[in-house]
Formats: structure tokens, C-alpha cells, sequence
């Protein structure tokens, strides 16, 4: 009976030893897990480092060479071809103007179409076509740029090609901002559509009720209440469009031309920022020259424009979810 | 009657408003069929310009000069070889970075800047991750304009799709399983291995799909990497030059010659056949997941 007691009592030892070594193994994997999936996270930090660090390594020499502000407000960008007077040029402005036009097109595209669509899927379609459209348009959002950029240069050019402007203009040119804003603001529908309409499905069905109690027919709900209440949401997904606009690569390459030029008349070839670096990481530039030191200055201007937009719109999405 | 003209009194206008209300909504429908038409006129050109150039020799011979005896079998092989590598490198970091963010993340400064910089990341142009590949995997780590430098810069591009969609997997499943788990007495690590991770698995492939076909299409920062587009052979390690499907066709659609843009849409045909193929995959998963979690 006794000896039973003493034989339990040491078995018992030995199994919470046992699980406290248990205990102890598994603290150390743990810590050590902890790390490793800490380690993964940091990447994401690593990354951002590593686009500014050689962003801005890369276009310090650039600068060494051409003072900030000509670079920022030059009206004349010809880094490759000189002029009459042998001279190169390296005014940011004329890519700057190409690529805002062809997204200011792209915005006048989508931003009725996205809003309105987002009004019809969140407040009049019954939910089995809301179900069967909202896919469909997302495969918009998916078709690779340089598709868009066929679609551009071989069908909606020509197609635009044969409305007459003859009085009033020249002829519409094989590479021109409207054909590529057009494609773009098709391309980006989706983007502005389903963020609007996030934003509008977290409206609170009470305030509908409401209004919808004082008499107002569908259309004044959506307009003057579920519009204004989700109003911040919707202007994000307009600056994420935007800014998706702005930094699009290969639209632009294809179809809106190289000729960098200052100017906001959509029927003219421009050169976008993101085309110029194209052009001149095709024609694999050797490093340290001030052509290679060229790609990255814009590259950096690019994505400071594209940050300031993201920063600002994710700022205005938070805005709206913490309201209701 | 009388019932109308009470309406007329209390709802001045309440015609005028309800026609305006109507036209509202053939413009809200219109805009559908703008998107709708544009995606179908799309296809529809891509279709018909590509299918007489499509045959078995398109997709087994190499580019050339002449638009009837090109191929793109380079540029198929090159996206193969950028697409297993990618996701080699994607998947263990993106998935352990999420398993961080969701079960380990203390709730600190951090772990919000880590937060804040994920979405970011997600919303840098695809040019700019070119030139960070450029800088440092072809120029600074002298890889050269290689395979493994184009698949480590798309890595770091379809990083955040693979990180967010799998937090969002992860924080599904409920945590009435983590507390069962550790109920039973299994450490965290156990918990997150056995029973958060099987449980999250079809997310996370969905996200991965959806990452997977976000790469395939990306030219630019493969232009950026590869530089050249006339490859007449196949990398058959990660140290050989390459090309890939989108940067193959956009060498076509730029050639003036007409034939070049009848190859250059066969191409598309490929590589949207491909995407609609993943995209496919993925709805499926998803929706049977749906299902089986309703059930």
C-alpha cells in the first residue's frame, strides 16, 4: 500500500519533470519562432530602406551634376538628344505635365463611371447581379498593362483617328495622351468602384431609413446621404486611382509616345516619367554614366508623388472606418 | 384622387423628382455597360487579330525577324523560371510575416509602422521596384541581368498581396480553435503549425494565386532587370539572361509591322489564357472554402 504511495509519487515526479524539460524545449523553439517570423515582417521595412537608400544614392550623382531646382522646374527635358548648341537639357516639367494628363484623363474617365457604378452595386442592384457584375469588372483590374497598351495603340487609336478635327486641328497622331487616358481610365474603373462602394455598403442602414422615412426617393438617398456620409472613403479611392495612374508603366510606353513636351492638349504625343525610364532601361544604359544616374532622379520624383497620394488616401479610408 | 392630391400637397414636385431619380438610373446602368463594353471590345480585338497567328510552332520556336516564323518560347520558359522562383521566395516570408503581424505582434509603435508600411509597399509603381532590382540585385550584389535578379525583385513586388491576403486568412479562422489548442496544452508554436495554419491554408493560396498572376503580367520592372528582348534560348539556370511573356509582346506590339501585332496578340491570348486560368483556381478555392465553412 505504502510502497504503491512512493512508486506514484515518483512517477509523478518523473512525468512533471519531464514536462517541465518539455516546457523548457518549447520555450527556446518558441522564442526562437518568435524571430523568424519577426525576421519575415522586418523584410517589409528592409524593402521601403532599400527603395529610398538606392533611389536616392543612385540620383545623387545626377544632382552633383544638374542643380535641384533646374531639374524641378525646367521647362525643356532632352537628356539624351542635344540642341543646335550642343547642349542637353534636364527640366523635369514636360514628363510631369505628360504624366498628369494622361491621368487627369484617366480620372475624367473613371471617376463618374467608378462613382456612378458604385452607387448602382451598393444601393439599387439586387444582390445576385451585384454577385455576377462585381467579378466581371474586377477582371479589368487584372489584365496586365501591356494588353491595355495594345488595345490602345491598335484599336482605340485608330478608332479615335477617324473623328474628323481637321478644321480646328491637326490630325490625331499614332501616339497621343487621349488614346492612352482613355485606356487607362478603363483600366482603373474598377479601382474606384469597388473602394466607393466598400466605403458606401459601411454607410449604417439607419440613416438610410431615415431618410428614406422623410419621403426621399433612392436616388436622393444615395446622393445626399450614403454619398456624404462615405465621402472620405470616396475621395480615396479617387487618389488611389490617381496615383495608380500616375505611376502606370507600359499604357503610357506604348501608346502615348516619347516626345517629352509641355503641354496639356490631350490629342499631342507626350512622353509620362515612367515611359522615360522605359526607354532608357531598354537600351541597358551602363551604371554611374548620367544617363543611368537620370532613370533614377525620376524614378525618385515618381515615387514621391506616388507616396505623398498613397500616405494621403490610406489617411482618409482610416478616417472613415473609424466613424461609425 | 383625393389620396393624389394629398400626396401633391405633401410631396411638392414628387413627380419631377421621381422622373430625375429614373434618369439617375440609366446613367448608374450605362456606366456598368461602359466597363462591361469596354472589357468585351477588349477581348473581342485581341481574339480576332490573334487566333490566325496561333499554332503549336507560336508557342515551341523562338522570336525572330520574320512575324511567321516567330515563336515565344524563350519568353514562355523565362516567366516559368521568374514564376517558380518568385514563389519559392514569397511564400515562406510573406506567410511568416503575416503569422507575425496576426499572432505574435506585440500592439506597439513597431508594429503600426510595420503595418503602415505594408500598404505602402503595396502601392509603390511597379517601375520603381525595377529600379530598386537594378540598384541592388544587378549592380550592387552583381548578379547581372539575370534570373535570380528578376525573381527576387518581382518577390519583393507581390510581397504585400501575399502578406496582407494571408493576415486576412489567418485572422478567419476563430480563435475558439487557438484556445482549444492551447487548452490541450501545445505551445504557441504547435498552436499556430497544427491548427492555425491547415486552417488558413486555402486563403492563403488564394491570395498566393492572386500574387502569382499579378507577376505574370508585370513588364516593367522585368524591362528594368532583363533590358534586352531578343533571347534566342532557354535559361536553364538562375544565372542565364532571360525575357518574359509581357516583355516579348511589348517588343511586338512596338514593331511597326503589321504582322508583329497579329503575333503580338496571340501572345496576349496566351498570357490571358493562363491568367483567367489562375484567376479561376482561385475562385474556386474560395468558394468551396465558403461552403464548407457554411456547412
Amino acid at each position: 500500500m505504502a510502497r504503491d504511495g512512493i512508486a506514484r509519487r515518483t512517477n509523478r515526479a518523473d512525468a512533471a519533470m519531464q514536462l517541465s524539460r518539455n516546457r523548457k524545449r518549447g520555450a527556446l523553439q518558441g522564442r526562437l519562432v518568435h524571430w523568424l517570423f519577426f525576421a519575415c515582417a522586418v523584410m517589409s521595412i528592409v524593402t521601403t530602406f532599400g527603395i529610398v537608400a538606392s533611389l536616392l544614392s543612385q540620383s545623387l550623382g545626377f544632382f552633383r551634376e544638374i542643380p535641384l531646382w533646374d531639374f524641378l522646374f525646367g521647362t525643356t527635358w532632352s537628356p539624351i538628344l542635344r540642341d543646335a548648341e550642343g547642349n542637353r537639357h534636364y527640366g523635369v516639367l514636360p514628363l510631369v505635365s505628360g504624366t498628369v494628363l494622361v491621368a487627369a484623363l484617366a480620372a475624367a474617365v473613371a471617376v463618374p463611371a467608378g462613382l456612378a457604378i458604385a452607387i448602382y452595386l451598393a444601393e439599387y442592384a439586387p444582390d445576385k447581379i451585384r454577385r455576377t457584375i462585381k467579378p466581371i469588372l474586377e477582371v479589368l483590374a487584372g489584365i496586365p498593362t501591356v494588353v491595355y497598351g495594345y488595345f490602345a495603340l491598335t484599336f482605340v487609336t485608330p478608332m479615335l483617328q477617324r473623328i474628323p478635327l481637321r478644321p480646328f486641328q491637326e490630325d490625331l497622331l499614332v501616339f497621343n495622351a487621349l488614346s492612352a487616358g482613355l485606356v487607362m481610365g478603363l483600366m482603373i474603373i474598377p479601382m474606384v468602384s469597388s473602394l466607393s462602394e466598400d466605403a458606401m455598403v459601411a454607410v449604417p442602414r439607419s440613416l438610410r431609413s431615415a431618410a428614406y422615412a422623410l419621403g426621399a426617393t433612392r436616388l436622393e438617398v444615395s446622393l445626399r446621404i450614403v454619398v456624404p456620409a462615405a465621402l472620405s472613403g470616396i475621395v480615396a479611392s479617387f487618389i488611389l486611382a490617381f496615383s495608380r495612374a500616375i505611376g502606370e508603366t507600359m499604357l503610357v510606353t506604348l501608346a502615348a509616345g516619347a516626345t517629352p513636351r509641355l503641354t496639356f492638349n490631350p490629342i499631342e504625343s507626350i512622353q509620362a516619367m515612367t515611359a522615360f525610364i522605359v526607354q532608357l532601361a531598354l537600351g541597358e544604359t551602363p551604371r554611374g554614366t548620367l544617363e543611368y544616374n537620370t532613370i533614377f532622379a525620376v524614378g525618385l520624383l515618381l515615387f514621391a508623388f506616388t507616396l505623398g497620394m498613397n500616405v494621403l488616401g490610406q489617411f482618409l479610408v482610416r478616417r472613415f472606418r473609424e466613424e461609425y | 384622387m383625393a389620396k393624389a392630391a394629398v400626396t401633391a400637397l405633401l410631396h411638392p414636385r414628387l413627380a419631377l423628382r421621381k422622373r430625375i431619380g429614373g434618369a439617375a438610373y440609366v446613367a448608374f446602368v450605362l456606366a456598368i455597360f461602359l466597363g462591361l463594353a469596354g472589357l468585351a471590345s477588349l477581348l473581342v480585338r485581341v481574339l480576332w487579330e490573334g487566333v490566325p497567328w496561333l499554332s503549336w510552332h507560336f508557342v515551341t520556336e523562338y522570336p525572330s525577324r520574320f512575324p511567321e516564323q516567330a515563336g515565344m518560347l524563350s519568353a514562355i520558359f523565362g516567366t516559368l523560371w521568374i514564376m517558380g522562383l518568385t514563389f519559392l521566395f514569397t511564400v515562406p516570408v510573406g506567410v511568416g510575416a503575416a503569422v507575425y503581424l496576426e499572432e505574435y505582434a506585440p500592439k506597439n509603435w513597431l508594429t503600426r509602422i510595420i503595418e503602415v508600411n505594408i500598404s505602402n509597399l503595396a502601392g509603390v509603381p511597379s517601375i520603381v521596384y525595377g529600379l530598386l532590382g537594378l540598384a541592388v540585385f544587378v549592380q550592387i550584389l552583381s548578379l547581372g541581368r539575370t534570373v535570380l535578379a528578376g525573381a527576387l525583385t518581382m518577390s519583393l513586388l507581390v510581397m504585400p498581396i501575399v502578406i496582407i491576403a494571408s493576415r486576412e486568412a489567418i485572422r478567419a479562422v476563430p480563435s475558439t480553435y487557438r484556445e482549444a489548442s492551447y487548452g490541450l496544452g501545445a505551445t504557441k508554436f504547435q498552436t499556430v503549425r497544427d491548427v492555425v495554419l491547415p486552417h488558413a491554408t486555402p486563403g492563403i493560396m488564394t491570395g498566393t494565386i492572386l500574387a502569382m498572376s499579378r507577376a505574370i503580367g508585370e513588364a516593367a520592372p522585368m524591362i528594368a532587370i532583363s533590358a534586352l528582348v531578343f533571347l534566342t534560348f532557354v535559361p536553364t539556370d538562375p544565372l542565364d539572361k532571360f525575357t518574359v511573356m509581357p516583355i516579348q509582346i511589348f517588343n511586338w506590339v512596338s514593331q511597326p509591322q503589321a504582322g508583329f501585332r497579329g503575333i503580338a496578340a496571340a501572345g496576349i491570348i496566351i498570357l490571358l489564357g493562363v491568367l483567367l486560368t489562375m484567376n479561376a483556381v482561385a475562385i474556386y478555392i474560395r468558394n468551396r472554402t465558403q461552403k464548407r465553412s457554411e456547412e
